[in-house]
């Protein structure tokens, strides 16, 4: 499950357009980028899609059933990783379990093991890495009951080598739990490397103007971004983005 | 260590100038009466811990309880804080005989002096801690689907634990404070009743006496609630 439907999805603020009439569709484990420059609105379509706030027109399916305007549908992943800094690494993650009263320690320990962040269950977020902070908020999403996973430019504040290593890991860790993934960035080379399709935004307001499939393999390499192929591609997202 | 030195000038000001004892007792004589006088002076000390500790309990919980209602209810602070602030600026050496004759010789005009002193500053230390949330942490709690409830015990309150503190550090304090003022009212025992007796008896020596023991009870009651804040929060605010 996770089929995520957006149609017509048109949303103003104080009288300005800031989404217009947005259709997209997620398939079931699809991992979907959203490329947009900054303040193109992307945040916008997720709290819309988080249901923090309801559209003008249109409405949001997910799995068949009407979200739209509703909370909890979705586990979410921010920009910055809102750990809480009261608990534990393993307390943490398995905060959103705790929402619908469902813990699973056993698994949660597991995960965290798998994140490469064993022997840290029990260390306090401002102990770790930006790295791992992020990699302890994406378990926290992942251990999330719902069979969607938005995740919001979770990337933007890390260097680009830990970026780098975010991207394999985060890569490697969706294959062994294929979830569907709604990803968010203002960065082509990370949309190309880690998704099955790119759909690009406008901004003011925010309108699909275009939708790359990627064709790539799976597992990718790192060597995978200095392709010609890769390359190709990169160039028609980039047209793309100053059309926008 | 600066204290111990402005004791030793104190004793060396008071030798050189042969104050009398009435006017100005030395350190010296001052810790001489404070272990002479023990007996007499214990049954007031415990009276007034007792009341300061009661008091204290309930000072910070009615504070807890009327920051947490008004956090619960937005509509509701805004009407009252004003008189929040209102209710500290009533000097309390003029409120504390009315109550006596509202409320007689009892207790409760003392619990009430006390909870006066003490649930100001938990009520807005707790209300600034709740307010503080970090609002990335908000959004994921929304987003996750938290009810109102959940958002509150999962993230507000212990976010407001650190600040809640500090509260609890002043009103600790403020607790001896309002209980010595409130035994001056009338009680029949109590450090406020040793030194009423004590200043019009001109035992200046005695008057020090629950000066100092005074301050030494706050700060005990203030490292009392440092070590509760370091148990109970380990984590530390990131800057």
């Amino acid at each position: 499950m996770g089929i995520l439907e957006l149609n017509h999805v048109s949303k103003s603020f104080n009288g300005r357009k800031v989404l217009d009439n947005i259709s997209i569709k997620v398939q079931e484990g699809e991992f979907v980028t959203i490329l947009g420059p900054s303040g193109s609105g992307k945040s916008t379509l997720f709290h819309l899609i988080g249901g923090l706030s309801a559209p003008h027109e249109g409405s949001i399916m997910l799995d068949e059933k009407n979200i739209t305007g509703k909370r909890g549908f979705i586990s979410y992943m921010p920009q910055q990783p809102a750990l809480f800094p009261w608990r534990t690494v393993l307390e943490n993650v398995l905060l959103g379990q705790e929402l619908h009263e469902k813990r699973d320690v056993k698994k949660a320990i597991s995960m965290i093991s798998r994140a490469g962040l064993s022997g840290y269950e029990h260390a306090l977020p401002n102990e770790l890495s930006g790295g791992m902070k992020q990699r302890v908020a994406f378990i926290r999403a992942l251990l999330s009951t719902q069979s969607l996973i938005c995740l919001d430019e979770p990337f933007s504040a890390l260097d680009d080598f830990t970026r780098l290593e975010m991207h394999q890991w985060l890569l490697s860790i969706w294959a062994e739990f294929k979830r569907t993934i709604l990803f968010v960035t203002h960065n082509i080379d990370e949309a190309l490397f880690l998704s099955d399709r790119i759909i690009v935004l406008s901004s003011n307001p925010a309108k699909i103007i275009h939708e790359v499939k990627v064709p790539f393999k799976r597992p990718r390499e790192n060597d995978l971004m200095l392709r010609d192929e890769f390359l190709q591609l990169k160039k028609e997202l980039y047209q793309a983005m100053g059309r926008a | 260590m600066v204290l111990l030195f402005l004791l030793f000038i104190w004793e060396m000001v008071v030798k050189i100038a042969d104050t009398p004892g009435w006017l100005l007792p030395a350190p010296t004589a001052i810790l001489k009466e404070m272990i002479s006088g023990f007996d007499r002076f214990s049954e007031h000390l415990l009276s007034t811990i007792v009341l300061s500790v009661g008091g204290f309990i309930i000072g910070c919980s009615v504070g807890l309880l009327v920051a947490i209602l008004l956090h619960l209810l937005p509509k509701v602070q805004e009407a009252v804080y004003p008189l929040l602030i209102l209710s500290q600026n009533v000097p309390v050496i003029v409120l504390a005989p009315l109550l006596v004759i509202w409320f007689g010789f009892g207790i409760l005009p003392k619990i009430i002096v006390i909870t006066l002193v003490c649930f100001f500053p938990v009520t807005i230390a707790a209300l600034g801690g709740f307010r503080n949330t970090p609002p990335e942490m908000k959004h994921y709690l929304l987003m996750a689907g938290a009810s109102k409830t959940q958002m509150f015990t999962k993230l507000e309150w212990p976010n407001s634990l650190p600040s809640l503190f500090s509260g609890l550090k002043i009103s600790a304090t403020y607790s001896v404070m309002g209980a010595v003022i409130s035994e001056w009212l009338g009680a029949k025992k109590g450090i406020g009743v040793y030194m009423t007796l004590a200043s019009s008896s001109f035992h200046t020596d005695r008057v020090f006496v629950a000066i100092f023991i005074i301050m030494i009870l706050s700060l005990m009651f203030f490292c009392l609630i440092s070590l509760c804040e370091k148990w109970l929060v380990k984590w530390r605010r990131e800057a």
